[in-house]
Formats: C-alpha cells, sequence, structure tokens
C-alpha cells in the first residue's frame, strides 16, 4: 500500500540557475504534449475554416501558377526537360513548409502567452509543435504533387528515399531562425513585424520560381541561404534527379543552418527563464 | 514525523521595474543605446527600480497538510505561487520538493473555445502534466464530476460559463499529485459547484492524504479546508500557524486600513448623478472607523444629480471581511431633481458581530445601476461594550436582534 515510499524519486529543487538540470528529461516526459499542442493548431484551422484542408491545396495551387507565370512566361527563365509548373510546385514544397515553421516558431511564444504564465513545462515544446504543424501541411501537399509529377511522366526513383533528410533540413533551418524572432517577439514585439517581411524577401532570393543549375555565376551566392540546397535537394530528389544538385552549397548551406540553429537555441534556452514574467 | 514535502530555505523573487522604458520596443533600447553608446548599461540602470515580490520567505510543509495562503493583493501569493509551480524562477533562496506537483492556478488553462469538451479533457490534461493513458482512464470520471455529459461533443465556445469552469475544475481534480497547489479557484461558479469542488478538496487532502497550498480570498472557505495557514504581507512571511489564528491576525490588520476614497465619477456619470462623500459616524456625529459592538452608528451619503433622475435610489450594503454580504438597506425610488442631497442611513436596531467590515455604496436609476463601489472599512470592536464579547463571538453576524422576554407560568 505504502509502496510509492520504496519508489520515491530524487526531491525536486528550485533554485535559481538550476532549471537546466532537469531541462532535457522534462522535454522527453513531456513529449505528448507536444503531440497535443500541434494537434490543436490543426485541428482548431481545420474547423474554423469551412474550406478545411482545401486551403492547403488552393494556396500553393495559385502560387504555383503565378511564379510559373513571372518566372516562366514573363522573364523567359527556362526549365529544362521538366514542366515548369512542376519545377515551381517541387520547389514550393519546402518553401511552405519553411515559410509555414517559420511564421508558426515566431509567433508560437506570443500566442501561448496565456499557457506560459500559467503553466511549467519545457517552453521548447510550443515552437516545436509549431514546426510540426508545418510538417503536417507540407503531407498533404506532398501527397498531391507526387500524383501529378506521374501524370506530366517523371516516375518516382530511389531519390525519394533522401527526400526526409531535405525536409529534416528545412525544418531545422526555420527551427533555427524562429527561435531567435520568437524569443525576440517575447521582449520586442517589434519582431512580429520581421516575418512576413523576411518571408516577402526569401521567396525571390530562394530559387523557388527558378532552377540554379542554369545560374552557375550566381550559385555561390544563392548558397549562402541556407534554403537554396533544401529547395534545390527536394528537386532532385521529387523530379527523378532531372535537375543539377550543387554538392558544395549543401556544405554551405549546413554550416549556416548549424550556426543559425545553435545559436537559436541558445538565446532561447538563456532567455526562457524570463518568459513568464516578461510576456 | 516524515521528512517535508516542501521545504522552502530564504526565497526571493526580485522584479526590476523599468521606469524610463515604458514598452519592449526595441526603438527604446535603440534610442538608449545610440545616446549612449558606450555607457549602455549605467544609463539603463539608473532608471531602473528594484522590486522584492517576495524576500526571505522560509517555511515547510509537512506531508499531508492542507495549508492555507492568505494575505491581502500584493502580498506576494501569486509569485510564491509561480515559483513553486516553476513558471518562474527565484532570484535566491531554494525549494526542496517531494513528490509529483501539480499546480492549478486557473481554471481551464489551455482550453481552446474551438474543441469539443472532450477533445479539451486531453489538451487540459496534458498541459497540466497527465499522460493520454492517465487521461483516458479518469475519462468517465472526469466527465461525471463536471456535469457536461450531454455536451461533450459541442465546442466550449457554446458553453455557459459555469459549465465551462465544471468541466475545467473536473479535469483538475483528477490529477492526482502527490502536491496540489491551488490558486482562488473557487471564486468561480455557482454556490452548489462551489461546494462540491471544496468537497474534492477536502477527499484529496484528508482521504487521500495529499498535500495540498490553497491560496484564496475567501476566508470561510481557508477556515473550512485548511488546517495551518500562513498570512503572507509585502512580501514576508508575517504569521504560519493554526487556521484561526492567522486567520484573526488577518483580519484585525484589514481594519488598520485607511478608508478607500470615494472614486471620482466615470465620464458617462459625470452628466448624470454620481456619489461625492460618505461618512460613517456614531449617532453624536463623531466620525469614526472603529464602533462598538451594539452602539448605533449612521451611514451618510452625498451626492450629486445633475440631470434629473427617475427611481432613483441610493443603497448601501455591508460586507463581512471574509465577504460574506451581510446587509444591504436602500431608500425607496423617487424622482430627484438636480442638486446636491444626502442620504442618511441609521442602523440603531441590529447588533453586528465584532470584526471587519466594507461598506458598499451603490446607486441606481429605474433598475439601471450607476455606480457601485467599496466605500470604506469599518470595524466593530467588542471592547468596553457592555453585554457582548470582546472578540468574534461565533455567534453569527446578528447579536441579540430579537425581542425576548421571560414569564413565570
Amino acid at each position: 500500500m505504502n509502496d510509492s515510499s520504496f519508489q520515491r524519486p530524487s526531491p525536486l529543487i528550485i533554485e535559481a540557475g538550476l532549471t537546466e538540470r532537469h531541462y532535457w528529461r522534462d522535454l522527453w516526459r513531456y513529449r505528448e504534449l507536444l503531440g497535443f499542442l500541434a494537434w490543436r493548431d490543426v485541428k482548431v484551422r481545420y474547423k474554423q475554416a469551412a474550406l478545411g484542408a482545401a486551403w492547403a491545396v488552393v494556396q500553393p495551387a495559385v502560387q504555383t501558377f503565378l511564379l510559373t507565370f513571372v518566372f516562366n512566361k514573363l522573364a523567359k527563365m527556362p526549365g529544362g526537360d521538366v514542366p515548369y509548373p512542376l519545377l515551381v510546385l517541387a520547389g514550393l514544397l519546402p518553401w511552405q513548409l519553411f515559410s509555414g515553421a517559420f511564421s508558426g516558431v515566431g509567433s508560437s511564444l506570443v500566442n501561448n502567452a496565456h499557457l506560459i504564465s500559467k503553466v511549467y513545462f519545457p517552453r521548447l515544446l510550443v515552437p516545436l509543435s509549431a514546426v510540426v504543424v508545418a510538417f503536417i501541411d507540407m503531407l498533404v501537399l506532398l501527397l498531391i504533387a507526387l500524383p501529378y509529377a506521374v501524370i506530366e511522366g517523371i516516375d518516382p526513383t530511389w531519390r525519394l528515399l533522401v527526400l526526409p533528410f531535405f525536409i529534416c533540413g528545412t525544418m531545422l533551418v526555420a527551427l533555427g531562425a524562429g527561435l531567435w524572432v520568437t524569443a525576440l517577439t517575447v521582449k520586442y514585439r517589434d519582431f512580429r513585424f520581421i516575418t512576413p517581411f523576411l518571408l516577402q524577401i526569401g521567396v525571390f532570393v530562394t530559387p523557388v520560381g527558378f532552377r540554379t543549375d542554369f545560374l552557375p555565376n550566381w550559385r555561390d551566392w544563392l548558397a549562402l541561404n541556407p534554403l537554396t540546397s533544401m529547395v534545390e535537394g527536394f528537386r532532385w530528389c521529387l523530379l527523378g534527379g532531372r535537375t543539377e544538385f550543387y554538392e558544395r552549397g549543401l556544405f554551405l548551406s549546413l554550416a549556416v543552418t548549424a550556426f543559425l540553429l545553435i545559436g537559436g537555441l541558445w538565446y532561447f534556452r538563456k532567455t526562457e527563464r524570463q518568459f513568464a514574467d516578461v510576456i | 514525523m516524515s521528512e517535508p514535502a516542501i521545504m522552502v530555505e530564504g526565497l526571493g523573487k526580485r522584479y526590476t521595474l523599468h521606469h524610463q522604458a515604458r514598452t519592449g520596443l526595441l526603438r527604446d533600447t535603440l534610442a538608449a543605446l545610440l545616446r549612449n553608446p558606450f555607457r549602455h548599461g549605467e544609463a539603463t540602470r539608473a532608471t531602473e527600480e528594484e522590486f522584492w515580490a517576495l524576500r526571505d520567505v522560509n517555511f515547510s510543509v509537512n506531508q499531508g497538510d492542507v495549508v492555507g495562503i492568505i494575505g491581502r493583493n500584493g502580498a506576494g501569493k501569486s509569485t510564491l505561487l509561480k515559483i513553486l509551480s516553476r513558471i518562474t524562477e527565484p532570484t535566491t533562496g531554494r525549494i526542496t520538493i517531494q513528490g509529483r506537483i501539480a499546480s492549478l492556478l486557473e481554471v481551464g488553462t489551455g482550453f481552446h473555445g474551438e474543441l469539443s469538451g472532450r477533445e479539451n479533457i486531453f489538451l487540459n490534461g496534458a498541459i497540466l502534466g497527465m499522460t493520454r493513458m492517465e487521461i483516458r482512464k479518469k475519462f468517465d470520471e472526469i466527465v461525471a464530476f463536471s456535469e457536461v455529459e450531454k455536451f461533450l461533443d459541442t465546442p466550449v465556445k457554446h458553453y455557459s460559463s459555469g459549465m465551462y469552469v465544471r468541466l475545467a475544475f473536473a479535469v483538475a481534480a483528477h490529477l492526482e499529485p502527490e502536491i496540489l497547489i491551488v490558486d482562488e479557484v473557487l471564486a468561480v461558479g455557482d454556490i452548489a459547484f462551489q461546494k462540491k469542488c471544496l468537497g474534492k478538496m477536502r477527499e484529496v487532502a484528508t482521504e487521500q492524504g495529499r498535500t495540498v497550498l490553497f491560496v484564496s480570498h475567501n476566508l470561510p472557505s481557508v477556515r473550512q479546508l485548511c488546517r495551518t495557514a500562513m498570512l503572507l504581507a509585502n512580501g514576508r512571511v508575517v504569521s504560519v500557524g493554526p487556521c484561526a489564528k492567522v486567520l484573526e491576525i488577518y483580519q484585525h490588520g484589514l481594519t488598520g486600513a485607511t478608508p478607500i476614497a470615494v472614486p471620482p465619477p466615470t465620464p458617462d456619470l459625470l452628466d448624470r448623478a454620481y456619489t461625492t462623500k460618505i461618512e460613517i459616524e456614531t449617532l453624536d456625529c463623531a466620525p469614526t472607523a472603529v464602533l462598538q459592538v451594539g452602539c448605533p452608528w449612521r451611514a451618510r451619503v452625498g451626492f450629486r444629480v445633475v440631470s434629473a433622475q427617475h427611481n432613483f435610489v441610493v443603497s448601501i450594503g455591508l460586507k463581512s471581511a471574509d465577504g460574506t454580504s451581510i446587509q444591504t438597506a436602500w431608500l425607496p425610488p423617487q424622482d430627484l431633481a438636480p442638486g446636491e442631497y444626502a442620504a442618511e442611513f441609521v442602523q440603531d436596531r441590529v447588533a453586528l458581530e465584532a470584526g471587519a467590515y466594507t461598506v458598499l455604496v451603490g446607486l441606481s436609476e429605474s433598475d439601471r445601476g450607476l455606480q457601485q463601489f467599496e466605500a470604506a472599512r469599518i470595524d466593530f470592536s467588542g471592547e468596553g461594550a457592555a453585554g457582548y464579547y470582546a472578540g468574534t463571538s461565533g455567534f453569527g453576524f446578528v447579536l441579540n436582534s430579537m425581542q425576548t422576554s421571560l414569564r413565570k407560568l
């Protein structure tokens, strides 16, 4: 009956600067909450919208059409042996993943302020759940993109197996950048305005609407943007290697990603203990 | 004796108040940096002020204790609970906690209006630290306790506030931690449900032997629930001990407060009617905040009527220190022309028990409330009052107000 005293866990100690000790263990213990938070956001979004899941399709379809029109028809960019809309769609997949995750992570803490000031849990769960939400949206789009590619005559190859690597890469870029924004937004609400601004620029400096292998002079510059390699990687996987992959760019991109992510985590953890006081 | 469930040593929490930077705007930080690029640190320090929400707090709570934490607003109760719940970090000191701890600082944290009751049970449970398995196991019990079976699949935004609170408390009540921290949750819901919540909390505390920390302004529920109480004031522990004793110290302290001034009228009242003055005095016109038990007294409410008022009612109410409404008195509704008025309320028939009371003043017109506020605190003292007890008698608020007679048969 009194068995709890036999397996009594070590006492919890609260002291200034001591939250560190339990952090990663708690993160694991609260893993179910991560799922619940993501589930809540997905569910709420589709409950409020009359068209539901259709939004995940309509928006990229319109964007595909627009970007094809601008880059292919107006700017006369070449598509090579790939139908241009498919080229754009394969680029939009990682871009949607990134922009969804980045803006979600960026606003996650402020949007969950009521939770943060009332309950304890590792705060990192909040931005992580935003990444999960963006990932689910991308899966929906991927389920449409794959049959579309087959219709256009591009059959799946073994390269698809590498796709998870680029999906993870894209999410890490978004998480790294988003952690900075969300932690800064807690203190300075100005950073809310930075996200849409960065995304507006991003859609043009990331090769979403064009191919980099036809722009050799610009490749190294474009590779400084960590998303460039992710977009190229997505295309290489989805389009059966019909586009060229730039290895040097990938290393550069991974280095930038690691820098963003480690810095973002460091800043987030550093400011985390003040969130409840400041938010 | 078992080891303490909670041990708090030298706990302090400092907040820094920024006087100049009114908001956390990047612009302000940048501007300060530009003005003083090399002395940024010093420049900001000059405009900051330290504020200790908690200072040198020491106490320990034994396993199975039910401790009420009381104190006025701003005494540091909420800060203490936030630190114990690990929402915010202490600045100094150390807390050692034995056992699984769960805190309930708000009813329905994380409830989402768009989600159904069923979905919110799972979400809220997860937020409060339950696993999916635990929630599933307790699900039927939670639903039964909340009494919202019929609306389980309705989005909670369509719930009445009572249903919402019931569901939220039900989830929290089934948490089953070894240590439960509860803040002021009983301030919501109807009386019947409040009773049910109190009952549940008592069950958790006494039958299951859990440790409970309970913060409330509702002194009767603290009295009912807790054996021990702790009084906080200005971030320090003033008194710890048996509940009744600490409550008495608290209630006594309340009477020392200066009377609350008449609040300035809100703009919409300026061209209608508003209170200008309130005075509490004995019948020989000596203004006082301390009255003897059984001594007749008078409240005088001065008010200004700016535009003609119909069915105008002036009323005063009396509340005990623990928030219980004792009585209300009002003048018959009448039509009033613009001008200055003074209404008088005389209490010469009923003797109230010794203790602290709050006087409320209300103005209304044609059943529409114009103004209502807590006007003053008065204290009835039994000292030197013939025929009454010096302290709180416990015989009820109204003393000896019936006609009595004795006949030899």
